[in-house]
C-alpha cells in the first residue's frame, strides 16, 4: 500500500478542476451554469411560499376563498413554472454530470496508462506492481463520488446558503446573526466529526491494505502453509491484522453514523434558538435592524424559522460529502504523482529506415518494405546524412554499470559480437548476465564506457528503433490476453497468419498449438494460465521469430522446456538463430555449448572467454562448472 | 445462503438487535418534532407569551436530546455490529481456507480469495449496516410520517398515498433498468484492470517490441467501452434526482393550493398555517425515505453477489481431514505405494497416476525423472497426504498415511514444493517456519547444508536480511536454497525435493546433494529433477511417463535398458559426453 502522503488539498483541488475544464471546455461551464440556475431557482420558491402563507394569514379569518383564490393560485402557478424550470435544469445537469464524471475518469485512466507506457523500466523494477495497480483500482475510484456528487452538491449549497443569507439580512440583521452564529457552530461540529470520520476512513483503508497484503501473501503461499503445518500460526497473525481493521472500521463508521443525527438535532436546537430569539424580540419590542427597514413582527419570525430549517438542511447535505472529498483528494493526489513521473528520456536521433542499394551500390532510403534496413544517421556538424546497413554488430567497450550510484554490478565489460555470431553468458545467479542484456537495449543506461551497434553509439539511436532491431525472449514469459495468433503477431503487427504459423513452426510451437482446443484461435487468459511454462516459452520464441530482428537476446529462454523437448525443438532454435547475432543466457550448459564465444561472468566481471573447446582446454572456471558434478565425487 | 452468513454474526447479535430498536425510537422522535414545531408556530402567530415559547422550546430540546441520544446510540451500535460482522466473516473465511486441502486450494485462485476477503466482505458489511439502519429507518419514517400527516392534515395526507407509489415505481423502474448494466460493466471493469496488470507485468515485452502505442490504443478502446456502459447506466440513474424533485414539487403545489383553500374556506378549523408547513415537512420525509429505501435496495442487490461468493468459500468443506487420535509417531522413512491410482477431481477423465507400485527403503536416495506432465509431482504429493490416493494405499513407516495425525505426518515428511514461496520477513523468520524453536546454530547448519549460508553471509544484515513479499529481492537460485534450508530445519525422516534446484547452478546443486549424503544419511531423500546429473548418483532412479512408472533402476541400468532415460540423458550430454570426462 501507499505510504502516508501529505495531502496538498488546495493544489490538488485546483488541479482536478483544471483537468476537468481541460477535458470538457464547453460542457463544464455549461454544467456550472445549469447548477447555479437550478440552485437559485429552487431556493426562490420559499419566498413565494412565504407570500402565499402571508395571504392565507391575512384572509383565513374571513373565510372568503373566492376573494383570494385568484391571487393565491396565481402565485402557485408561478411556483409551478419555477419548478418546471428547476426540474429541467436539474435534469440537464445530472445527465451532463453523468457524462462528465465517466468521461473524466476514462480520460484520466487513459492518461495514466499512456504515461505509464512511457516510464522507464527502472520504474517498474523499483515499484511494487501491486502499488502501481492500486492507482487504477483504488485511487481513481475515489474520484467518482467526489466529481459526480460532492462538487455539484457543494456548489448548490453555496448558492442556496448565500441566497438565504441575503433574504435573511433583508428581513432582520439581529436574527440573521443568531442564525449565522448557530450555523458557525454547526460547521465547527461538522468539521470535527467529519474530519475525524475521514481520518478514520483513511486509517481504515490503510488497515485494509495491511490485511489485504497479508492475505494475498498467505493465499499465494497456501500450499507452503499446509506443508509446514503453519495454519495455526497464520490464523494468529491474521487475527491481529483483522482486529486492527475492525477497530479502524468501527471508529470510522461510528463517526460517519453520528454525523447525521448530531447535525439534525443541532438543526432542531437552532430552531428552538431562533424561536426563542424571535419571541424575545417580539415581546421586548427591541428596534429591528434590517435592509428592508421592516419592523420586526410575526410575518418575519415565521419565515425565519423556515429559513433556519433550510440552512441546516443544506449543511446536512454537504456534511454527507466530507468523506468522499477527503478520500477523493488523497486519491487524486496519488494519481497525480503517477502522472508526474518522469518519462523515459530519448535523445537519440539515429533512426531505422527501409533502404535499397542504388546503381552505385550505395544505400538509399526508400518508403516501401525492402527487408533491407539501414541506420539513418544525420550528422549535426556538417548537415550530411549517412546510411549504415543494419547488420547486428554489437560491441561493448569498458562498460561499467550499477543499478544505483553506490553499487557497481558490472566492471569493465568489453566484448564484440560479429553479425551472425552466438555469444553466451554463463555464470552464477547475480553475476550480471541479465544486466548486460538490459544495457544493450537500453532498459538501463551505462555509467561509463561505450556500447556500439553497427558502429554507432547506442545513445545516438532512437530507443524505439534500437529495440525494434532486437528480439528478446525472457525467462518469465509474459503473454497477453488474446488468441495464440494475436500473441505471436505481437512481434510484428503486420505479419500475416501464414507468417505467424511459419514462426510457430520455426520455434517448434506449431505441434502443440494445433492440439489446443481451438488451435491458433485459442484464447489465452491470465498470462496463458492454461498452458505449461514450457509451452508459453515456445510461444514467446515464436513471437520473437515473427519479429525477425537481426539481434536476439535469449535470457533463459528454454529453461522451462525439459531437455528432451528442448532437443526436439533444437533444430528450430538453430534455424531461428542462424544469420542473427544472438546473446544467450542459460545455466544449462548444454544450451550454450555451441556458441561462438562464451563469456564466463563472476561478480560482474568477465573472467574467461572463448569457445567451448577453448574454455575446456583452459581448465579454468568454465571447465570446473562443466565438469563440476563429476569432479566432486 | 443467508443462514450461512448469519452464523458469523455471533457476539454481535445483541448490538445487531439493539441498533434497529434505537433507530426506530429515533425515527419516532424525529416524527414528533415537526408536530411540536407546528404547534409552536401557531402559538407564535396567535401572539403567545415569551414563557410559552420557552416552554415549547424546552419540550423541543427534550425531544431533540432524546432523538440525538437514540441516534448516536443507534449509530454506534450499527457501526460495531457491521464492523464486527465483517470481522467475523473475514475470520471465518480465513480459518476455513487454512483448513483447505490442496484439492480445495486448487479450486479457487489466490486473487479470487483475496477479493472475497476484501471487496466482497466490505460490500456485505455496508449492506448489513444499511439494513439495520436505513432498512429499519425508512419504513419507520414512512409509517410515522404518514400517521402524523394524517393526524394533522386529514384527507390532505392522501396526496402522499398518491405520490409515493409513483416515486416508488419510478425508482423501481430505474433500478431494474440499471442493475443489469452495472452487473455486466463491473465484469468489463475487472477485465480492464486485469489487462492493466498484464501490461505492468509484461512491460519488458511491451518495451522491447516497442508496442507502447499499440497498448495505448488497445487500452483506450477498452476504457471507452467501460466508460460508455457506465455513462449509459449513470444517465438512467440521473433520472432519480429530478424524479424525486418532481414528486416533491407536486406535493408542494398541491398542499399550497388545496391547503390554502381548506384553511380559508374553513376559517382555520380544518387546517391551520402551522399544520400546513408541518405537512410539507412530512411530505419531504416520506419521499426521502422512499429514496433511501431504493438505495438500500441497490446496496443489497450489489451485496447479494458478494454474499454468494463468500458463502461459496464458507460452505466448501475440506476434502482431507486429520483422523481422530491419529498416530503421532512415524517409525522410519520408508515409503510404499501399493496399487496407487490418483486423479485430481472426481470428474476428471484421465488418471494422473495409475497402478503405481513402489517401495522405498528408509534412508534411500531416490531420483525421479520424466517429462513435463508425467505426474512426478503428483506422485510425491501422496506421501505427505497433500492429496489422497483415489485408489490403493500409500504407506509411510509401514503405516497407511491416512492413519497418521496430519501434522505429525507432515512434520516427518518435508516437501520442498516446485512452486515455492518465501514470506515477507527476515531470513530467520522464514527459516523458523521449519522449526519455530530453531537456534541460530541450527539455522546456520541447515543453511550450510543447503549451500545458502555462503550467500546469506554476503548480505550486510546476514540472517536478519529482510525478504520482500514472494522473495522478490533474492534470485531464483537463492530462493530455492532458502526453501531447502527451511525444510531441512524440520529434521524430517523423509525429505522430498520437487525440482527444487532447477535455478541453482550445477556445481552448487552437486554440493547440496553431496552434503545430504554426508550429513543426513538416514533421511530418505526423494529428488525430482530435470537434469540427469541431479539424480545420477541416487540409489535408484524412477522414470515416470504419462502417469505410470516406466522403469526403476540405477543410472547404469537405466542407461542400458530404458529408452526414455537414454533420450533425456543424450539430450543433456549430446556433445559434451566425451570431452567432459
Amino acid at each position: 500500500m501507499h505510504g502516508k502522503l501529505q495531502v496538498n488539498k488546495k493544489g490538488t483541488l485546483l488541479r482536478i478542476f483544471k483537468t476537468l475544464f481541460s477535458f470538457y471546455p464547453v460542457m463544464m461551464p455549461l454544467v456550472v451554469v445549469c447548477i447555479l440556475f437550478s440552485a437559485i431557482v429552487s431556493s426562490l420558491p420559499s419566498a413565494f411560499m412565504q407570500n402565499v402563507i402571508a395571504l392565507v394569514e391575512k384572509y383565513w379569518a374571513t373565510g372568503d376563498w373566492d376573494g383570494v383564490s385568484g391571487e393565491i393560485l396565481g402565485l402557485v402557478g408561478l411556483l409551478v413554472v419555477l419548478y418546471v424550470l428547476s426540474l429541467i435544469s436539474a435534469f440537464a445537469y445530472t445527465r451532463m454530470m453523468a457524462i462528465i464524471t465517466q468521461g473524466f475518469l476514462k480520460k484520466l485512466r487513459v492518461k495514466m496508462f499512456s504515461r505509464m507506457q512511457d516510464l522507464p523500466i527502472r520504474y517498474f523494477d523499483t515499484n511494487n506492481h501491486g502499488d502501481i495497480m492500486s492507482y487504477y483500482t483504488n485511487d481513481i475510484d475515489t474520484l467518482r463520488q467526489m466529481v459526480s456528487q460532492s462538487f455539484p452538491q457543494t456548489l448548490i449549497t453555496l448558492v442556496s446558503i448565500s441566497t438565504i443569507t441575503v433574504i435573511m439580512l433583508y428581513y432582520s440583521i439581529w436574527m440573521s446573526l443568531v442564525v449565522v452564529a448557530g450555523v458557525a457552530l454547526m460547521l465547527v461540529v461538522t468539521r470535527k466529526i467529519g474530519g475525524n470520520s475521514a481520518k478514520f476512513f483513511i486509517h481504515q483503508q490503510q488497515a485494509m491494505g495491511h490485511m489485504e497484503g497479508y492475505v494475498e501473501e498467505m493465499m499465494n503461499g497456501q500450499k507452503v502453509v499446509k506443508v509446514f503445518c503453519h495454519e495455526e500460526k497464520s490464523k494468529q497473525d491474521f487475527d491481529s491484522w483483522n482486529d486492527e481493521l475492525f477497530q479502524a472500521s468501527e471508529s470510522a463508521n461510528r463517526y460517519a453514523n453520528i454525523l447525521a443525527p448530531v447535525l439534525n438535532n443541532m438543526g432542531n436546537l437552532m430552531y428552538v434558538l431562533v424561536a426563542v430569539a424571535g419571541g424575545f424580540f417580539l415581546t421586548t419590542g427591541l428596534p429591528n435592524l434590517s435592509f428592508s427597514g421592516l419592523a420586526f413582527g410575526i410575518s418575519i419570525a415565521v419565515p425565519f424559522l423556515n429559513m433556519t430549517k433550510q440552512f441546516c438542511g443544506n449543511i446536512m447535505q454537504v456534511s454527507q460529502q466530507i468523506n468522499a472529498v477527503v478520500m477523493g483528494l488523497a486519491g487524486a493526489q496519488r494519481v497525480f504523482t503517477l502522472l508526474d513521473e518522469e518519462p523515459e528520456q530519448d535523445e537519440g536521433y539515429v533512426t531505422l529506415v527501409n533502404a535499397k542499394e542504388d546503381a552505385q551500390g550505395n544505400l538509399v532510403e526508400c518508403q516501401e518494405r525492402t527487408n533491407v534496413w539501414a541506420w539513418k544517421h544525420p550528422h549535426k556538424a556538417d548537415g550530411t546524412i549517412t546510411y549504415t546497413r543494419l547488420r547486428g554488430h554489437v560491441e561493448l567497450e569498458h562498460v561499467d554499470f550499477g543499478y544505483n550510484e553506490k553499487k557497481t554490478v558490472l566492471h569493465d565489460v568489453s566484448l564484440t559480437a560479429q553479425p551472425g555470431q552466438k555469444v553466451a553468458f554463463v555464470g552464477a545467479t547475480g553475476a550480471g548476465k541479465t544486466t548486460i542484456t538490459n544495457l544493450i537495449n537500453r532498459f538501463y543506461d551505462i555509467q561509463s564506457g561505450k556500447i556500439r551497434y553497427d558502429g554507432i553509439n547506442i545513445r545516438k539511436i532512437k530507443k524505439a528503433d534500437l529495440r525494434r532491431s532486437m528480439g528478446i525472449v525472457l525467462q518469465d514469459t509474459n503473454l497477453f490476453t488474446g488468441t495464440v495468433m494475436e500473441n505471436i503477431r505481437y512481434g510484428n503487427l503486420d505479419a500475416a497468419d501464414e507468417e505467424c504459423i511459419a514462426a510457430a513452426k520455426l520455434a517448434g510451437a506449431h505441434d502443440f498449438i494445433t492440439r489446443l482446443p481451438e488451435g491458433y484461435n485459442t484464447m489465452l487468459t491470465g498470462n496463458g494460465a492454461n498452458l505449461s511454462q514450457g509451452q508459453r516459452q515456445l510461444i514467446a520464441i515464436a513471437r520473437a521469430a515473427v519479429a525477425d530482428p537481426p539481434v536476439m537476446i535469449m535470457d533463459e529462454a528454454t529453461s522451462s522446456i525439459d531437455t528432451r523437448t528442448e532437443a526436439i525443438v533444437q533444430a528450430g532454435m538453430d534455424a531461428l538463430m542462424t544469420g542473427r547475432t544472438v546473446f544467450v543466457i542459460a545455466h544449462r550448459l548444454s544450451t550454450v555449448k555451441n556458441a561462438d564465444s562464451i563469456m564466463v561472468l563472476e561478480q560482474g566481471r568477465i573472467i574467461e572467454r572463448g569457445s567451448h573447446e577453448e574454455l575446456i582446454a583452459q581448465k579454468g572456471h568454465y571447465y570446473q562448472l562443466y565438469t563440476g558434478a563429476f569432479e566432486l565425487e | 445462503m443467508y443462514k450461512q452468513l448469519a452464523k458469523s454474526i455471533r457476539e454481535y447479535k445483541s448490538v445487531s438487535i439493539k441498533a434497529p430498536v434505537f433507530v426506530a425510537l429515533e425515527s419516532l422522535m424525529e416524527c414528533m418534532i415537526p408536530f411540536l414545531i407546528a404547534t409552536l408556530v401557531n402559538e407564535i402567530k396567535a401572539g403567545c407569551s415569551f414563557e410559552t415559547i420557552l416552554l415549547y422550546g424546552a419540550g423541543l430540546l427534550v425531544l431533540a436530546g432524546l432523538c440525538l441520544l437514540f441516534g448516536v446510540l443507534a449509530g454506534f451500535m450499527a457501526a460495531t455490529a457491521s464492523s464486527g460482522f465483517a470481522r467475523n466473516l473475514r475470520k471465518d473465511l480465513f480459518y476455513r481456507i487454512q483448513d483447505f486441502s490442496f484439492e480445495n486450494i486448487d479450486k479457487f485462485s489466490a486473487s479470487s480469495l483475496v477479493t472475497r476477503m476484501t471487496t466482497d466482505v466490505t460490500n456485505v458489511q455496508n449492506a448489513y449496516m444499511m439494513i439495520i439502519r436505513a432498512g429499519i429507518r425508512c419504513p419507520m419514517m414512512l409509517i410515522f410520517s404518514f400517521i402524523m400527516a394524517f393526524l394533522m392534515g386529514g384527507r390532505m395526507a392522501l396526496i402522499f398515498l398518491a405520490v409515493a407509489p409513483v416515486l416508488g415505481f419510478g425508482l423501481f423502474f430505474v433500478i431494474r433498468k440499471v442493475m443489469p448494466i452495472f452487473r455486466s460493466v463491473f465484469q468489463k471493469y475487472d477485465n480492464l484492470n486485469g489487462s492493466i496488470q498484464e501490461n505492468i507485468q509484461g512491460m519488458r515485452v511491451v518495451k522491447s517490441y516497442v508496442r507502447q502505442d499499440f497498448e495505448k490504443k488497445k487500452f483506450e478502446k477498452a476504457a471507452q467501452e467501460v466508460c460508455a456502459d457506465f455513462t449509459r447506466a449513470e444517465k438512467i440513474l440521473a433520472i432519480n434526482n429530478p424524479l424525486m424533485q418532481l414528486c416533491m414539487y407536486t406535493v408542494v403545489a398541491f398542499v399550497m393550493s388545496f391547503g390554502s383553500y381548506t384553511i380559508i374556506s374553513s376559517m382555520g378549523v380544518d387546517l391551520d398555517v402551522g399544520q400546513l408547513s408541518a405537512l410539507l415537512t412530512y411530505g419531504f420525509q416520506i419521499l426521502s425515505s422512499l429514496m433511501m429505501f431504493s438505495m438500500v435496495f441497490v446496496m443489497i442487490t450489489i451485496a447479494t453477489e458478494s454474499a454468494e461468493r463468500i458463502v461459496e468459500v464458507l460452505s466448501e468443506n475440506s476434502t482431507l481431514t486429520s483422523p481422530e487420535n491419529g498416530a503421532t509417531q512415524v517409525k522410519d522413512g520408508s515409503v510404499d505405494f501399493e496399487d496407487v491410482s490418483f486423479k485430481y477431481s472426481k470428474h476428471a477423465e484421465r488418471m494422473a497416476l495409475s497402478n503405481i507400485n513402489l517401495h522405498i527403503k528408509s534412508g534411500e536416495t531416490i531420483g525421479i525423472i520424466g517429462g513435463t506432465g508425467s505426474s512426478k509431482s503428483s506422485l510425491i504429493q501422496m506421501i505427505s497426504r497433500l492429496y489422497d490416493a483415489t485408489e490403493g494405499v500409500v504407506k509411510v513407516g509401514g503405516r497407511d498415511v491416512r492413519e497418521y495425525d496430519l501434522e505429525a505426518l507432515r512434520d516427518q515428511v518435508a516437501v520442498v514444493l516446485q512452486k515455492n514461496v518465501l514470506f515477507s520477513g527476515t531470513i530467520k523468520e522464514n527459516l523458523r517456519w521449519g522449526n519455530p524453536n530453531a537456534t541460530d546454530e541450527e539455522m546456520e547448519e541447515a543453511c550450510k547444508l543447503a549451500c545458502a549460508d555462503e550467500f546469506i553471509q554476503r548480505f550486510p544484515e546476514k540472517y536478519d536480511t529482510y525478504i520482500e513479499q514472494g522473495g522478490s529481492n533474492v534470485s531464483g537460485g537463492q530462493k530455492q536454497r532458502l526453501c531447502i534450508a527451511r525444510a531441512l530445519l524440520k529434521k524430517p525422516k523423509i525429505l522430498i525435493l520437487d525440482d527444487s534446484t532447477s535455478a541453482v547452478d550445477t556445481k552448487t546443486d552437486a554440493l547440496i546433494r553431496k552434503g545430504f549424503a554426508q550429513f543426513i544419511p538416514d533421511t530418505t531423500k526423494i529428488i525430482i529433477a530435470q537434469r540427469v546429473a541431479s539424480v545420477e548418483q541416487a540409489d535408484r532412479i524412477v522414470v515416470m511417463d504419462g502417469g505410470t512408472i516406466s522403469a526403476v533402476g540405477t543410472h547404469e541400468e537405466l542407461l542400458k535398458t530404458n529408452q526414455i532415460y537414454q533420450e533425456v540423458y543424450n539430450s543433456q550430454n549430446k556433445v559434451g559426453d566425451d570431452d567432459a570426462r
